[in-house]
Parts: C-alpha cells; sequence; structure tokens
C-alpha cells in the first residue's frame, strides 16, 4: 500500500497515455475522422514503409554511444583521479553548456559547421576538405550533433562511479605487481562498470529517438525514426501510423535492453 | 471498531484526494489563456495577430522606399487606442495547423484573434470545414467592398464569410550572387553541378511540385497520377543525388543570405523584404505559381477587434503603404493610385503590380492534389519521412 502514490503516479502519467497511444495506432481513417478497427496492419505497413530509417536510427545512436563513452571515460577519469580540488570546476564546465536549451546548442552548431562559416573554411584552407567537402548537411555533422548534445549523460555517470572507487585497491594491485594497464584493467574498469551501463543506456535510448540534429544538421538522406514520427503526427496528420511507429521504437529498445541487460548481467543494470 | 484511521486508509485517502484536487487543477493549468468559444462583441484593447516572416512594412523597409511615416501597425494603434501584439510565428502551414489544432478541435481558443494561412495547402480548409474559425462582422468591415473580384468568391469560402486575403505572391527562384551564378530554372537548379548540396525546396507540397510540374511541361492545376509521379520522381532523384540541401518552411531566408544554400525556391517578397543586394528573385522560365495568404479569425479569438482590424487594412491607402513596405500583392482595389502617390516608382515594383507579361506566366494549385492523402503520403516520404 505504500507504493500506492508511486503506482498512481505511473498509472497517470504512463500508462494512461501509453494505453491512447496503443489505442491510437490500431485506428484506422483519414484526419480528422479516425476510428478503432484493429488495424494491426497500420504495424506492418510502418515497418516496410519506414526500416530503413528505423536501422538508421540505430546505426547513429549507436555510433554517438561508443563516441560518447571514448570522449568521456578519460575525461571523468582524469577529473576524478587527477583533478584534485578543481573537481566541481570541471564538472560544472560540462554541465554549463546545458544551461542553454538543446534547441539553440544545436542551432549554434548549424552555423560552426556551415558551408560558409570559419571551420570548413579552415579546413578547406589547409586542404583536409576539398574544395567540395563540407560538414554540415552530412552523416558525420548528425551523429556528431547527437554525441555532443547527450554527452553529459554520459560523463556525469562515469564520473560517479569512477570516484567511488577506492584509492587503496589501487595501491594494492601495484603493490601485488600489477603493472598500470593491468590494474586499470583489472581494477578500474570492472568497478566503473555501472558507470559504463547507465551511460550508454541515458545515451543511447533518447538518442535512439532524436530528431532536432537530423532535422537541422541532417539532409533528407539522413532522417532517422524520430523525424519521420514528428512528421507523421504533425505535418501528414496521420496519426495511427505515428502511433505505431512509436511503438516499434519503444519495442525494439526494450528488445535491445534486454540483451544487453543478459549480456552484462543485471545487477550492473541496477548499479 | 474505532473511529481512528488505520494507517493504509490515510494513505488511501490522501491518495483519492489528490488526485481529485490535482487532475482538474493541471487540466485547468494547461487549459490557461486563450478562452473559449464565447467571444464578446466588444472591441478588446489588445489584438493578437500570428503571421509568417518578412510579411509586413517595417521602419527599414519604408526608409528604403523613401516613405517617412509610421508603420501600419502604428498607425493603427495610433487611430484606434487598440494594441497589437504581432507574433511571428508561423513558419509553415502544417506546422502551425499542428500546434493549433489540438486546443481548436476541443472548441478551445489559442490566444490568437488572427492567424494567417494560405490557399494553396490543404489546411485552410481544414480550419473552414471544421469550423475552427468564426465568421467575419462585415458590419465592421465597410472596406469589404474593396475586396477585387478576382478574390470574391475562392472555393474554400465562397462567399469570403470567414476569410479575408492578407496578401498574394508567386513561387520562384532565388539565389546569392555571392556564391552563386544566377539560376533562373527549376532543370538547372535540381542539376547543376555547381550547385550541389546547396539547393533548397519548400516543404509545402502545392508550391515545391507546383514548379517542378510546369519545368516538367504540366499543367499544376489539373494534376493527374501520372503528372504527379513524374513531379515526385524529379524531385526524388535531386534528393537521392544529394542535391537537394533541405525541405523549408519560411526559414530558408537566412541560409540563403547566408550563403549555405546558393540558391532555393522562394517567395517574391522575402527577398525584397531581406533588403541584401546581394540577393536576386526570379519568375523560373516554365512559370511560377500564384497563391493567396488569408487572414481568418481562430475559436476564441475577439471578431469585433479583429474585424476592425481587418477593415483598417483595406483602406486602399493604409494597403499601399503595407504592399510596398512588405513587397507583396495586395487584393485592396485602388491600391495601384495610393502606392504611386507614396513613391511614384513602386507603382513599376513587378513584385507589387505584376506585369501582364509575368501574370500570364502565374498558374495556380490544384485543390484536389492538395487534399489527396495518397499524394501528401508520397510527399513525405521523398522527404525522408
Amino acid at each position: 500500500m505504500l507504493l500506492a502514490p508511486g503506482m498512481l503516479w505511473l498509472a497517470i502519467f504512463f500508462l494512461v497515455p501509453m494505453g491512447f497511444l496503443g489505442y491510437q495506432s490500431l485506428q484506422s481513417g483519414i484526419f480528422p475522422n479516425f476510428h478503432f478497427t484493429w488495424q494491426f496492419a497500420n504495424f506492418s505497413s510502418a515497418i516496410s514503409g519506414y526500416h530503413t530509417q528505423l536501422v538508421r536510427s540505430f546505426f547513429y545512436a549507436g555510433i554517438a554511444t561508443v563516441a560518447c563513452l571514448v570522449l568521456a571515460y578519460p575525461l571523468a577519469y582524469w577529473i576524478a583521479f587527477r583533478a584534485g580540488p578543481w573537481r566541481n570546476l570541471f564538472l560544472l564546465f560540462i554541465v554549463a553548456p546545458f544551461f542553454v536549451t538543446y534547441l539553440v546548442r544545436t542551432l549554434a552548431w548549424l552555423n560552426i559547421l556551415g558551408d560558409e562559416g570559419p571551420i570548413v573554411r579552415i579546413l578547406k584552407d589547409v586542404h583536409i576538405l576539398g574544395p567540395n567537402g563540407r560538414l554540415l548537411a552530412t552523416t558525420f555533422a548528425v551523429v556528431a550533433g547527437i554525441t555532443y548534445n547527450f554527452f553529459p549523460f554520459m560523463a556525469l555517470p562515469l564520473y560517479v562511479s569512477l570516484e567511488q572507487i577506492d584509492a587503496r585497491l589501487l595501491e594494492a594491485a601495484k603493490d601485488l605487481y600489477a603493472s598500470p594497464t593491468k590494474a586499470f584493467l583489472r581494477v578500474t574498469l570492472p568497478l566503473s562498470a555501472p558507470g559504463i551501463v547507465a551511460g550508454t543506456l541515458l545515451t543511447f535510448i533518447p538518442a535512439a529517438g532524436d530528431f532536432i540534429n537530423a532535422y537541422f544538421l541532417g539532409t533528407p538522406n539522413q532522417t532517422m525514426i524520430g523525424n519521420v514520427i514528428q512528421a507523421k503526427f504533425l505535418e501528414s496528420l496521420d496519426y495511427p501510423t505515428a502511433a505505431s511507429l512509436s511503438f516499434i521504437l519503444m519495442g525494439t529498445i526494450m528488445v535491445m535492453l534486454l540483451v544487453y541487460a543478459w549480456i552484462v548481467g543485471t545487477e550492473k543494470l541496477t548499479g | 471498531m474505532n473511529d481512528r484511521m488505520t494507517r493504509e486508509q490515510l494513505l488511501r485517502r490522501g491518495a483519492a484526494g489528490a488526485t481529485l484536487l490535482s487532475v482538474p487543477g493541471l487540466l485547468a493549468a494547461c487549459g490557461g489563456g486563450g478562452g473559449g468559444k464565447s467571444a464578446s462583441n466588444k472591441v478588446n484593447k489588445v489584438l493578437n495577430f500570428a503571421n509568417w516572416p518578412l510579411y509586413i512594412d517595417t521602419p527599414q523597409t519604408l526608409k528604403a522606399a523613401g516613405i517617412h511615416k509610421p508603420t501600419t501597425l502604428q498607425q493603427f494603434e495610433k487611430q484606434t487606442g487598440i494594441k497589437v501584439n504581432y507574433y511571428v510565428e508561423i513558419n509553415d502551414n502544417p506546422g502551425y495547423f499542428a500546434k493549433v489544432q489540438g486546443r481548436l478541435s476541443r472548441g478551445q481558443g489559442i490566444g490568437r484573434d488572427i492567424i494567417v494561412s494560405t490557399d494553396n495547402d490543404r489546411f485552410l480548409g481544414e480550419y473552414i470545414s471544421n469550423k475552427w474559425v468564426q465568421k467575419l462582422d462585415k458590419s465592421l468591415i465597410p472596406n469589404f467592398s474593396n475586396l477585387i473580384a478576382a478574390q470574391q468568391h475562392p472555393p474554400f469560402d465562397p462567399n469570403r464569410d470567414y476569410s479575408l486575403p492578407w496578401a498574394s505572391g508567386m513561387d520562384g527562384i532565388a539565389w546569392n550572387e555571392k556564391v552563386s551564378d544566377p539560376v533562373t530554372s527549376v532543370k538547372q537548379l535540381f542539376e547543376d553541378p555547381k550547385l550541389k548540396g546547396r539547393v533548397g525546396v519548400w516543404n509545402s507540397m502545392g508550391d515545391t511540385l507546383g514548379l517542378v510540374m510546369l519545368e516538367n511541361g504540366d499543367d499544376p492545376a489539373k494534376v493527374t497520377d501520372a503528372s504527379f509521379n513524374r513531379a515526385i520522381a524529379r524531385v526524388q532523384k535531386a534528393v537521392s543525388s544529394g542535391q537537394i540541401l533541405k525541405f523549408y518552411g519560411n526559414d530558408y531566408a537566412p541560409v540563403l543570405e547566408k550563403g549555405d544554400l546558393k540558391a532555393t525556391m522562394a517567395w517574391s517578397g522575402d527577398i525584397k523584404l531581406l533588403g541584401d543586394p546581394k540577393l536576386h528573385w526570379v519568375v523560373p522560365t516554365q512559370g511560377g505559381i500564384i497563391w493567396t495568404d488569408n487572414m481568418i479569425i481562430p475559436l476564441g479569438g475577439s471578431v469585433p477587434t479583429a474585424s476592425t482590424y481587418m477593415n483598417f487594412m483595406y483602406e486602399p491607402k493604409t494597403s499601399a503603404q503595407w504592399s510596398i513596405g512588405a513587397s507583396y500583392i495586395s487584393s485592396v482595389k485602388g491600391v495601384k493610385a495610393e502606392a504611386v502617390k507614396l513613391n511614384p516608382k513602386e507603382g513599376g515594383n513587378p513584385l507589387i503590380f505584376p506585369q501582364e507579361a509575368t501574370l500570364s506566366q502565374m498558374h495556380q494549385n490544384d485543390p484536389a492534389m492538395l487534399t489527396n492523402p495518397k499524394y501528401n503520403k508520397a510527399w513525405l516520404a521523398v522527404q525522408g519521412q
């Protein structure tokens, strides 16, 4: 019974909207006259029509997650073990850009990466980019945008788990003749695993459904499943397809999550 | 039995009470602003007007045209004492429709007295046929008689009970001479390798496919499956080859000015209003599309206040000044005579008073194409959606 407030919260803000979305996903008809007809065909036609964007979304989210991990781990490690009294200041540096809204941050990249912007000009001058080379409107720009926007979701959990490691364990490893590499691989890395797991989930799940980065930094050839859902809901007013695509996205993430949990072990998921 | 509540009962009642208290409260909070259907017949002190960017006379554009007068908005405020909140918040028809349709479909207001919607998109028809707009109060619009004959009986509102034209404009092509040579046809826009990846088109089907159909030699006013598919295939080719950067609403303008877009499909007055000498606009060699944006009063809006403003804008003198300042076409009789008085040169401005030769190149969209769900689906698909 002590769970009641929590359950109520869950019911009102999760189960009810979800039920409504499920109801909508099985409707047929044309805006504004939709009827509930158990239209399971919505799901099959959504998959056959938009599997490209679905696969692309997971591909982009996957690369961005790995990039976040590779960039954030050394940073979090350095802050946790080497930054000493400056720790909080450096953490603030990670979080500070996020006081500005998501949209504005992405629009800033639109200007920075623009064909007539400073970075492209410099890269062309030093011949890293060819005369027709560009950064904006490429897969690189979209993945880089996602990486940038979700970076703190990776860095902060990593920092928390690294910071909790007992330094005496590393000393003990050293005393037992472990090389620094070995000590890292046998002690630090396993102990930071909960942070890695939490960070990858917090990055990958929202990244897979993201549409802002593909919209502003990509072209029609980089659209992700989030863009499709957005357009179906808001532009073509095709609510049933949009709702079924949302379920497909959610279901796929759920399956991936279960597989991931099974591989790394559930105790890591809960920290 | 005693009267003391158990812990369990307390929690249960507390939770139930909280639900009762919070749910209606939340709903009320979400519904704030805008008011309901009950519009009074009093003129308000404030007019809330939602419009597109680059669509009204500003001190800069008036100065550039040598007109030393307050803007039409300032004149209206001074004359009537009604303050205007002018919201530049419409970037494209579908996006705006999506934003407001939820409240309108429940009969609720959206906090706006006038919104502007285009006749070559399906949404103007949706607003009117779903009864999400209110009738104009023509007793407050004596200048209604100044509406030109060509605009008196449009198919979406045969008696002009719900709408009045704000502006007409033309679909054409613009380029930035800093980064591109002149671009004068859709063929060049879609196929010139020098423009690769730096070309913009609209996300509205009527505008973009209209120009493409003209390039294909098809009639945009009478669309068949064959001509539709030809046009889609042509756009698809330009998307797949990487020629097209993006599908835009009105947001193409700053990107073109910056030079990230070398050339783009563009609306006639926008380029002039940007006032950048490096930007040029033409009617494509194979012809352009003409359309009209319409003022409508959404549910919850104040009909008397909105009607008062419409009447003001249908004064030929006001409309002439607006027309010069915005570089779009007015639907008010006698505007040309007034425009010449303001600035003799502007009487020959082809963006405001298109010559017969230009008008003969103009075509209209087939309304049946705009509402066809199969076509709408194909149109999203070509945008990767």
